[in-house]
């Protein structure tokens, strides 16, 4: 072989590598790897409430081969990341669950969220059958870019009877009475609180319903409108000064900025009597009870409001929590996938066999009048505590690391998790975040 | 002089250029386009949805004054410091060690090198399991001196940072330096015995000057790859408590794909991309890497 052949065959078989790199680069196309077949594709997370979206979606595309759903689920973490990546890039999906909050509103700030305002509208049945605390959640100057699907998540106070009852004590109704509460269990060598302190987002329960208790729901509306200095209002200070006192009278479980709330750990040590309280979200309940299904059948658990604070604003019916999950709609949709996407929204969701679905997994739905279905399902104490607590919630306030920017909610987890650790003041905390704020 | 003149006439009669041609264009397409386009995000706004907003230097006047950020190189440069001070003599005493050709320790090294074939992620959701202070280790063995809070409390965390990365990389070192023990010629040690040097003086005198390339090599790749331990810290501790774990390439992450905030997490990256090349540029100068002679002339 001589050089020139060579030479010459080398910048065919390299020109040619880089056509194949290139053409492969752009052929990705709209459905974004291709894998969703026909049908219009909805992105949605594998916990949770993947059974019911899976049923629903078979259950819909029986009838409609011309307006099929196809679902494609992700775990929650990278879901997250693929999500922005793949809509940024105009490779999005027609639908795709969400939380509502700043999170969403990103995406309707860049003008990739259709606007359902007017679908909601021309259908008032659907519009109605929602609660409004929770559609508030996905609306934006007035318009709605998102409708719930699965239950309500608000953050209870679970506790385990047994422990309690070791130091003869009722749940605590009132702050000072959860102080004291820890003393008596701490002097019987109980730890009092689990706690997920590892995955920071556990300690933010605490701040959440502190400053609730504290100042009222209009003290967060200050923080989320990014009124100047907020962080430094006298009910945010006092809240973590309340928080400083729960760490430094021992109130959480030995160890517990290493555990994880992913692993259930937390969970873990409420059931098996390492500790007698764990603040959590709803879903508690179903990691609870799969972990340990006697120690729910047995009675065992125990579930309460937060406490209320001595001379505070808030209402002790107000809640705080994730409102739900939704589903938002892609502006880049065509005409017909958006016209499919809006009337599974309205017809495939939360339809009875829906709701039932849901009721059955412990969800509970933030839908109207659903007392009668909900004392016939399998775990009725507890749906119906939660409904009613969704219900007649004064206020129910979105998770802060929802509601906020995902750059503010990311400083403010961190900071907060510096707070627990004692390394910060509570001064210190909400001068940092006023800092945050500015930004 | 010589040396110039046959690489001189070397470049003439060798492959000719056109033969890295594929390797560079995919280089460039997978490397230097990425990187002339991070450079070019360091100095904008954009969160990742939407398009990049000019920010000029913006970016760079946080990433250089924050204090998140300053405390992540100086993280950085401490975990490079005690990884380097942990692995390099336990790994070359094992690797010496193992170098012998007795049965046991054949059998021994076999032991040492499970590690190698275990990955990132499942070495550090082990870990995290045993060093878990209410189910793990210290708790299973009810070991009150196991059971400390090692990656909840900011003081031990960055610790047992160290430590983990240690126990994974351990072995691969152990293996550079059996190789370069095995290679130091027998008769040397013939030679010493002969002279009455102990095993003590036989190892300061033949040994560790022999394995001096060994050294670098492993040195400078311990160096360079402090600035990427990534996955293990992310899964290990994600960063926390606080900022205490927080080295710069997950501070460059969370930026990015937790804040969004893509512009910072590009100007991040470019000062990881800096601090490697200077690094390797500065180990290649004095230790002598680039002048690198066979140890064992004439013999």
């Amino acid at each position: 072989m001589t050089p020139r052949m060579s030479r010459r065959a080398l910048i065919t078989a390299s020109a040619a590598t880089l056509t194949l790199t290139l053409a492969a680069c752009g052929s990705s196309g709209r459905t974004a790897g291709g894998a969703g077949g026909d049908g219009t594709l909805a992105w949605a997370l594998t916990q949770g409430s993947e059974a019911t979206f899976r049923a629903s979606a078979t259950e819909w595309n029986k009838d409609r081969p011309d307006s099929k759903i196809t679902y494609q689920f992700f775990q929650n973490d990278p879901y997250k990341q693929k999500l922005r990546t793949a809509v940024g890039a105009g490779n999005g999906p027609v639908l795709f669950e969400n939380w509502g909050g700043g999170g969403l509103k990103s995406y309707v700030d860049a003008g990739k969220v259709a606007d359902l305002t007017a679908d909601l509208d021309a259908s008032p049945a659907w519009k109605n059958r929602i609660f409004p605390s929770v559609l508030q959640s996905a609306t934006f100057d007035g318009k709605v870019y998102g409708v719930p699907v699965n239950g309500v998540q608000p953050v209870v106070l679970y506790y385990n009877k047994d422990l309690l009852q070791q130091v003869g004590a009722q749940p605590p109704k009132t702050w000072d009475d959860l102080l004291a509460l820890v003393k008596q269990l701490k002097a019987k060598g109980i730890a009092p609180i689990s706690m997920g302190g590892a995955s920071k987002w556990p300690d933010l329960m605490w701040l959440e319903y502190l400053v609730d208790r504290v100042g009222g729901p209009d003290t967060f509306a200050d923080i989320a409108a990014g009124k100047k200095g907020a962080w430094s209002d006298p009910a945010v200070l006092k809240a973590a000064q309340m928080i400083k006192q729960l760490v430094d009278a021992g109130g959480f479980a030995k160890g517990f900025t290493s555990v994880s709330a992913d692993t259930g750990q937390a969970e873990a040590q409420l059931y098996t009597g390492k500790a007698a309280m764990l603040l959590q979200g709803s879903w508690g309940y179903g990691s609870i009870n799969t972990g340990s299904p006697k120690f729910v059948s047995a009675g065992k658990l125990g579930w309460a409001g937060f406490p209320s604070v001595a001379g505070g604003k808030g209402d002790p019916t107000n809640i705080v929590g994730n409102t739900a999950n939704f589903f938002s709609v892609s502006a880049q949709a065509s005409a017909k996938e958006k016209k499919t996407a809006v009337s599974y929204l309205k017809d495939g969701v939360y339809n009875d066999t829906y709701v039932d679905s849901l009721l059955k997994n412990g969800d509970v739905p933030p839908v109207k009048d659903l007392d009668a279905k909900i004392k016939a399902s399998a775990n009725a104490d507890w749906s119906s505590y939660v409904y009613s607590l969704a219900r007649d919630a004064k206020n129910f306030q979105l998770s802060w690391d929802q509601a906020l920017s995902p750059e503010l909610g990311n400083d403010l987890l961190t900071h907060l998790d510096q707070l627990f650790l004692g390394e910060i003041s509570p001064e210190q905390f909400c001068a940092q975040m006023d800092k945050a704020a500015a930004k | 002089m010589s040396t110039a003149k046959v690489s001189a006439s070397a470049r003439h009669s060798g492959p000719p250029f056109l033969m890295a041609l594929p390797a560079l264009l995919l280089f460039a397409l997978f490397a230097l386009v990425p990187m002339a386009i991070v450079v070019y995000l360091s100095f904008t706004h954009w969160d990742g949805l939407g398009s990049p907003a000019w920010a000029g230097v913006d970016n760079w006047r946080e990433a250089l004054t924050s204090s998140v950020t300053r405390n992540a190189l100086w993280l950085t440069a401490k975990l490079m410091v005690f990884s380097w001070a942990v692995q390099t003599p336990i790994s070359l005493l094992l690797g010496v060690f193992v170098a012998g050709k007795q049965r046991y320790r054949a059998l021994l090294a076999v032991l040492y090198f499970v590690p190698l074939l275990i990955s990132t992620a499942a070495i550090a959701v082990i870990f995290k399991n045993l060093l878990d202070p209410n189910f793990g280790l210290g708790a299973a063995l009810n070991l009150p001196i196991l059971g400390q809070d090692w990656l909840g409390d900011p003081q031990l965390a960055f610790y047992a940072v160290v430590f983990v990365i240690a126990w994974q990389f351990v072995p691969f070192h152990t293996l550079l330096y059996q190789a370069g023990a095995r290679q130091i010629p027998a008769s040397l040690y013939e030679a010493a015995s002969i002279d009455g040097a102990g095993r003590v003086k036989q190892f300061w005198h033949i040994t560790l000057p022999q394995l001096r390339y060994t050294i670098v090599t492993s040195s400078t790749l311990m160096v360079v790859g402090s600035l990427t331990y990534f996955d293990l810290v992310f899964v290990l501790t994600g960063g926390g408590p606080g900022y205490s774990t927080r080295i710069l390439p997950l501070d460059m992450y969370i930026t990015g794909f937790q804040s969004n905030e893509m512009g910072l997490a590009s100007a991040i990256s470019v000062v990881l991309v800096l601090a490697g090349l200077v690094l390797s540029l500065a180990l290649l100068r004095f230790s002598g890497f680039s002048r690198m002679r066979s140890q064992q002339a004439g013999m």
